[in-house]
């Protein structure tokens, strides 16, 4: 009989928690609604049964992992190990306390996608590997799992894990030819008043919750910028200014460190797209540093680092 | 990000460099005149 990923996963789980190499296994259950599973710590070889595993476990689970103490073992996609190595890099946890399962990922389905696609309360989602049913109570739909994955998915460069110990499945095929950056060279592309019109545009239904920087495993700050008081630099109001000034310093802050997991974009109540933002950036990293963050924990990240032959066209 | 392009200026000028700093500053005055007072990332009132 073929194992299935979730059997995989609960069975190495299981294991790791029997033996006391890991406190806790950090990975996914069903949530309360379709298409909303959430982050789980399990103690107990007896929990396993609750892991599970499918297109929902879209959460980066390295936000999970900040300054912890115990050993733990986690499951985690490409993009999740990927941070993972960035917090090993930053001094936020130690590779000696994870175990790392890692899960080669064919992407994760949007939900907000699913839900303007049907007319329907979605009872249940089917996958059957790439083709998807919604099911509501009486009435469905089909899709191909390639329609309703998740942007930064469907321009995914490292589905599997780069970093792991255990992996559950054969790798997933890389897709290759895939143009990352076709939006971000439009948007370069702009006039500089188009350019500000635009960005005007995209972040007019900001209310500043703070979702994208909650659910970033990069925002680990223990007072972020924006929650300063003495000095204030950045207004609490809804000013466009002060909505302005928090993403594109949120974004700087990202700079060669962000994998495009899509946290953001996917926890964003207002469907703003801010991966435009981070996503300028990976590809100036990529062009000036060739630097893709959190693929190897030996490799210091570009603004840590100082090559004479960096380049430094912008200084005259 | 829509600033334009001649409002900001990144320049490395050493301490021995007199010349150079009263060069750069004189274009930097110049294009940022020419550009007139910015109205972008200013708050209202």
């Amino acid at each position: 009989m073929v194992t299935t990923t979730v059997e995989k996963i609960r069975e190495l789980s299981a294991q790791l928690l029997k033996d006391k190499k890991v406190d806790m296994v950090i990975g996914f259950q069903k949530g309360s609604l379709p298409m909303s599973n959430e982050p789980v710590m399990v103690k107990r070889p007896a929990d396993v049964d609750k892991l599970v595993w499918d297109s929902h476990c879209s959460v980066n689970l390295a936000s999970y992992l900040t300054d912890r103490k115990e050993k733990i073992g986690v499951i985690a996609k490409g993009c999740d190990t990927r941070n993972i190595a960035t917090h090993i890099i930053e001094n936020k946890i130690s590779r000696e306390q994870l175990t790392i399962i890692g899960v080669p990922c064919s992407g994760m389905i949007d939900r907000r996608k699913v839900m303007n696609a049907v007319g329907f309360e979605i009872k249940e989602l089917i996958e059957e590997s790439d083709r998807v049913i919604a099911k509501g109570d009486d009435a469905e739909k089909r899709f191909n799992k390639a329609e309703i994955l998740q942007e930064n998915c469907a321009v995914c460069s490292h589905p599997n894990p780069v970093l792991f110990d255990e992996l559950v499945s054969d790798p997933v095929e890389v897709k290759e030819g895939i143009d990352r950056y076709a939006d971000v060279r439009e948007i370069e592309a702009m006039e500089t008043d188009a350019k500000w019109a635009y960005f005007e545009d995209l972040l007019s239904n900001c209310i500043r919750c703070y979702a994208c920087r909650n659910a970033c495993p990069l925002c680990y700050c223990p007072t972020c910028f924006v929650d300063e008081s003495e000095p204030q630099w950045v207004g609490k109001s809804s000013d466009a200014v002060d909505t302005r000034t928090f993403h594109f310093l949120r974004a700087y802050h990202c700079a060669g460190r962000c994998t495009d997991c899509g946290s953001c974009e996917r926890v964003c109540p207002m469907g703003i797209k801010m991966r435009a933002f981070t996503r300028k950036l990976e590809k100036d990293c990529l062009e000036s540093f060739n630097w893709q963050a959190g693929l190897n924990i030996e490799q210091r990240p570009p603004l840590d680092s100082f090559n004479p032959a960096d380049p430094d066209q912008f200084v005259k | 990000m829509g600033i334009e392009k001649d409002r900001l200026h990144f320049s490395w000028i050493s301490s021995a460099e007199a010349t150079k700093f009263v060069d750069v500053v004189n274009k930097v005055t110049a294009s940022v005149k020419a550009l007139g007072p910015a109205k972008r990332f200013i708050k209202a009132g």
